[in-house]
């Protein structure tokens, strides 16, 4: 299918989304913005500005507690996100819809309730050599905490993770897989779904770290039959501090809570408290409002446009930048699985990502340099670190343009 | 605004493509590793001390532009200097590069190069990375240094 094409089923006004994000209309360095960091965070539209806003103007009480108005409004609002966050992936109830910070406080939270109560001295935790240090770490300190092992299953020289090696590392031992769906540094979409089903055929249940996928690709986690699915907000054109962990209800129903505190508790007593009912269990204190609030509108503002033409616009424009910046000299593509969502990491020869994004930055083009909290990944490329140029529905084959341009002044300058 | 060519001077570019005293020296009796984790730039600074003067200098490793033609001119700098001697460019080095300087060129002497880095905060830890090696391989100090 031509690139044309794309577009044309896509049928993305993209202008008129651009005049949706009142960011993008800054000049950064007496250059317009070419802002190809998403992957780090998306911009938020002025629907999202407005609701988060609108909330603080009309709405703000303490959510589950009062008995007035305003505290009944901010409570109907904010378990109105939990609903269409509901929809948004799929769950089959509302309750399994848990608020947390973000993407890495889900995992946490998964890590130390699910996994310090089912993993003991000798099991194994399974995750993949792509993942972002807030699905390595957790682990990490838990299998410290009970004298258990993480395995790490293999990727290939494309950055696409080796599946047969994978499945060899589940066994009797293994308490749970944890793995990325979209990697944040190589842009390799993992079958999770077949992943998922060979750990159900061992009794393992997984935990999905969504945060680069849910912008990216339509997320239904009954379909996945992912057990857990971490995700944030600010990925998806929200604001930042508020995520949310999807969990069946059976497993979640057995976990012991993780923090301790408010609205987390059905009645306490200094002998004795029990716990509050599913979503709240795992709710201590008082959340972000204000973020939920613009959470839902940033959710209606991906449906208003439809999280399919989304995706293929940016397909679109992941194939147009691999053409562009591959047939670039001297530049080398990491991360070229056959299946990709968005991002596009790469080297240059002889000169450093942060030379490179410098120079980038001098024209107005944001992109990421570093190891994108991926050091593993970067190690198995033998790398220091990469640049990472990653697309959102506002982005137009002109901005990879800049970006290729861009790329031409770094070889200028180093020449 | 900030200009590139203040940042990436042609001195800058040509040691950090040709870099002096990239070598471990014979005699080392002092070293330190410097590592910068937002980058992942990482040196090892070399030293050959003789009681209280740096007799050699040498350093390897892999980073930035900015970073590697700092180190370079830094052991150009510094060979032949006493510790007291050495700590002091340092101070004038980085005082120069966060904008606090009022070093006269003289003082400075081909480091003034660096002067550009002041424009460009975030670029401040590449510049100074090998200093912090440095400072740490003449303290005679084994733990790997870090710019975060």
């Amino acid at each position: 299918m031509s690139a044309s094409v794309v577009e044309a089923v896509a049928g993305l006004d993209v202008e008129k989304i651009r005049a949706d994000f009142p960011i993008l209309h800054h000049q950064v360095r007496g250059h317009e913005l070419v802002y190809l960091d998403n992957a780090a965070t998306t911009q938020k539209p002025q629907a999202v500005i407005d609701a988060i806003v609108g909330y603080y103007e009309n709405s703000n009480a303490n959510i589950h507690r009062g008995v007035h108005y305003l505290s009944e409004k901010a409570t109907e609002d904010f378990e109105l996100t939990r609903q269409a966050l509901q929809r948004f992936v799929n769950a089959a109830e509302a309750r399994e819809i848990i608020f947390v910070r973000g993407t890495t406080e889900g995992i946490n939270l998964v890590a130390q309730s699910y996994g310090r109560t089912n993993v003991g001295a000798g099991d194994e935790v399974v995750i993949t050599a792509m993942e972002h240090h807030s699905n390595i770490v957790p682990w990490q300190i838990l299998c410290e905490e009970k004298g258990a092992k993480l395995r790490v299953a293999p990727i290939n020289d494309q950055g696409e993770l080796i599946v047969e090696e994978y499945e060899k590392l589940l066994g009797p031992r293994t308490k749970l897989a944890a793995i990325s769906h979209v990697s944040n540094a190589l842009g390799t979409i993992n079958a999770v779904k077949r992943m998922i089903a060979m750990a159900h055929a061992q009794g393992i249940p997984v935990l999905v770290d969504g945060a680069q996928a849910i912008p990216h690709l339509a997320v239904d986690v009954r379909d996945l039959d992912a057990d857990f699915y971490a995700f944030s907000a600010h990925k998806m054109y929200g604001p930042t501090g508020i995520g949310a962990l999807y969990g069946k209800a059976a497993l979640l129903e057995a976990m012991p809570p993780y923090q301790g505190g408010g609205d987390m508790i059905s009645s306490v007593t200094f002998e004795k408290t029990t716990w509050n009912k599913l979503p709240h269990k795992f709710e201590a204190g008082t959340p972000d409002m204000g973020g939920v609030a613009g959470w839902r509108a940033a959710i209606e503002y991906m449906n208003g446009i439809g999280v399919a033409r989304i995706a293929a616009h940016e397909h679109d424009l992941l194939e147009y930048a691999t053409e562009t910046l591959g047939a670039s000299p001297g530049v080398r593509l990491i991360g070229t699985a056959a299946d990709k969502a968005s991002v596009l990491s790469f080297v240059l020869e002889d000169v450093h990502p942060h030379d490179i994004g410098t120079i980038l930055d001098q024209q107005g083009i944001a992109v990421r340099t570093g190891h994108h909290c991926a050091q593993p990944v970067m190690e198995r490329f033998h790398i220091p670190a990469t640049v990472r140029a990653s697309f959102a529905v506002y982005n137009t084959r002109a901005e990879i343009d800049a970006l290729a341009r861009g790329i031409r002044r770094v070889g200028e300058v180093f020449a | 605004m900030p200009e590139l060519r203040d940042l990436y001077q042609e001195v800058i570019l040509e040691h950090s493509k040709a870099p002096r005293n990239y070598k471990e020296p014979v005699h080392t009796n002092h070293r330190a590793e410097g590592y910068n984790p937002l980058c992942g730039d990482r040196f090892t600074v070399y030293l050959e001390m003789d009681g209280e003067v740096v007799k050699d200098i040498g350093f390897q490793g892999a980073g930035c532009a900015i970073s590697k033609a700092s180190a370079s001119m830094m052991t150009q700098t510094v060979k032949g200097k006493t510790k007291a001697e050495a700590q002091k460019i340092f101070q004038l080095f980085h005082d120069l590069v966060t904008g606090h300087g009022h070093a006269s060129e003289a003082e400075l002497g081909k480091l003034a190069v660096f002067s550009g880095v002041s424009e460009f905060p975030v670029r401040v830890k590449c510049a100074t990375l090998a200093w912090h090696t440095l400072e740490a391989a003449l303290d005679g100090k084994q733990d790997k240094v870090s710019t975060e």
